[in-house]
């Protein structure tokens, strides 16, 4: 594999690897916004 | 001992593979074990279905937190021995399995089982979990010790913020019977060890004498102890160990005193205002404390780089203690003051945990420092006992005793600030590990281990 393939590769890698953690974690943080509006009578 | 594609020697990395992707490795594990949080969405149904006290439907909890701390203090070794691929598989497997059998209880109504499942085989799961990637982010991030740990432990009190409403939302499609349960545990079981593989096929471990670009070890700043690497076996013999041992346990109980009790305590705090706490805003309260507990674990470890883990659990356990002292003393004549006291509580337990990991690496270097984290979280284990015992028994007598508002805690608030300024003594002992329990320094990997 050429050094701009394996490049191309990694940084493929790294987007998917932190959408991976990154979606279910900003599902959890909205579904947490919710929340706390209602503590400030929202 | 691990095989194959487990083994240690496979997770080395090539030369031009990137530590960043080492922290979405260290996430996936500890977002899906951090739903242990969550287990109170479970409790509702599982009392009204299998026919239980709150007591008991709180033991598979219970068991697992004992577990987590017995897995992670026994486990440390080996996982640094078979190398943290082999740990997050294992970790996934006690996990998913735990699930799995808990799901078989629900399906069969044994409630037994579900005290197998999740609180024996899944807290095992945590309890390795938890310490897999702690060695290998700081080995990655020599120059950033505490913001790597941080992220990785942040997804530890992240994890109940993804898992409290998926698990809600799943209930309430399955239905609150033991079929719908069992729906849920299995589901739960199989997205999980889904959603952690991606780690065990991503961890690397960086080769020896790898450093990053441009970065060297500091040598010398006064106080600084360079090259000292301790094993664990050493470093429970040492003084240093249990003052962080202390330094833990007393900040850990300081925040569950808050966080074990946070929905009745604003409301009977505020019980008797002209501005009473509904049930609904209290959830918002609780919510507030997740967030600031996750974010307290990345903003105070990464700050700990910068100023230091002796200073930074100077604040930690002194301004918490003023904060306990602020909310005791102003009661319930302002909503916003006790909000904000307690989110900085907050924040400070999580930072306590985050920061722990590179506290631990300044003293005993990054030789056995997964090993010695696992003993060390045996403080979360009494802690866990320790908050709640404290704030429940004492709000108990004062009931009792025909008190109501802030009285109920103003006690428990004062043994925690006694509590913290122990813990603040007991940091402020912490001295570098005298020579004697180093690591011959043929095997010792120069560390930058500094107590500022």
């Amino acid at each position: 594999m050429s050094e701009f393939t394996q490049v191309q590769s990694r940084t493929g890698l790294m987007v998917v690897a932190w959408l991976w953690v990154a979606l279910p974690f900003a599902y959890g943080i909205y579904q947490l916004f919710l929340k706390v509006v209602q503590l400030f009578g929202g | 001992m691990a095989v194959g594609f487990l083994d240690r020697s496979r997770t080395i990395a090539p030369a031009n593979w990137s530590r960043w992707l080492i922290p979405p490795a260290a996430l996936s594990i500890h977002l899906s074990i951090g739903q242990a949080y969550a287990w109170s969405v479970f409790t509702p149904g599982l009392e009204k279905t299998l026919h239980l006290s709150g007591t008991q439907s709180a033991l598979p909890f219970e068991l697992a937190i004992v577990m987590l701390g017995l897995s992670a203090a026994f486990g440390g070794t080996l996982v640094e021995r078979n190398g943290p691929r082999w740990a997050m598989f294992v970790s996934m497997v006690c996990f998913s399995t735990g699930f799995l059998v808990s799901a078989l209880g629900a399906f069969t109504s044994q409630f037994w089982l579900i005290v197998l499942g999740y609180g024996f085989i899944g807290g095992i799961g945590l309890g390795i979990g938890y310490i897999s990637p702690v060695s290998t982010l700081i080995k990655w991030f020599p120059d950033r010790p505490g913001m790597a740990t941080g992220i990785a432990i942040m997804g530890f009190g992240g994890g109940a913020l993804i898992a409290s409403p998926w698990t809600s939302q799943m209930l309430t499609s399955f239905g609150v019977t033991p079929h719908g349960i069992g729906a849920a545990f299995l589901v739960h079981g199989l997205v999980y060890a889904v959603f952690m593989s991606l780690g065990i096929v991503l961890v690397r471990v960086p080769a020896d004498g790898w450093k990053p670009a441009g970065w060297e070890p500091p040598i010398d700043h006064g106080n600084v102890v360079s090259a000292v690497n301790v094993s664990a076996a050493n470093a429970i013999k040492t003084p240093q160990f249990w003052c962080l041992w202390v330094v833990l346990c007393f900040n850990v109980t300081a925040g569950i005193g808050i966080l074990g009790k946070a929905s009745p305590m604003i409301t009977d705090f505020f019980k008797q205002t002209p501005t009473p706490v509904a049930a609904s805003a209290a959830a918002g309260f609780v919510a507030l404390l997740s967030l600031t507990n996750m974010l307290g674990r990345f903003v105070w470890s990464s700050t700990s780089d910068l100023i230091g883990r002796k200073n930074m659990y100077r604040v930690y356990l002194g301004v918490g203690a003023l904060l306990y002292l602020v909310i005791t003393l102003t009661t319930n004549t302002s909503k916003v003051v006790f909000v904000l006291c307690a989110m900085g509580i907050l924040s400070f337990y999580g930072g306590g945990f985050a920061t722990i990991p590179a506290y631990l690496k300044d003293l005993f270097g990054t030789y056995q420092v997964g090993a010695i984290h696992g003993r060390l979280l045996t403080a979360w284990s009494v802690a866990g006992v320790l908050g709640p015992l404290i704030v429940n028994w004492i709000a108990d007598s004062q009931k009792r005793a025909g008190k109501l508002g802030p009285d109920l805690y103003t006690t428990s608030f004062y043994i925690m600030i006694g509590l913290l300024v122990v813990g603040f003594l007991a940091n402020e002992l912490v001295r570098p590990v005298n020579a004697k329990f180093h690591e011959p320094a043929a095997d010792a990997v120069p560390s930058g281990s500094e107590v500022k």
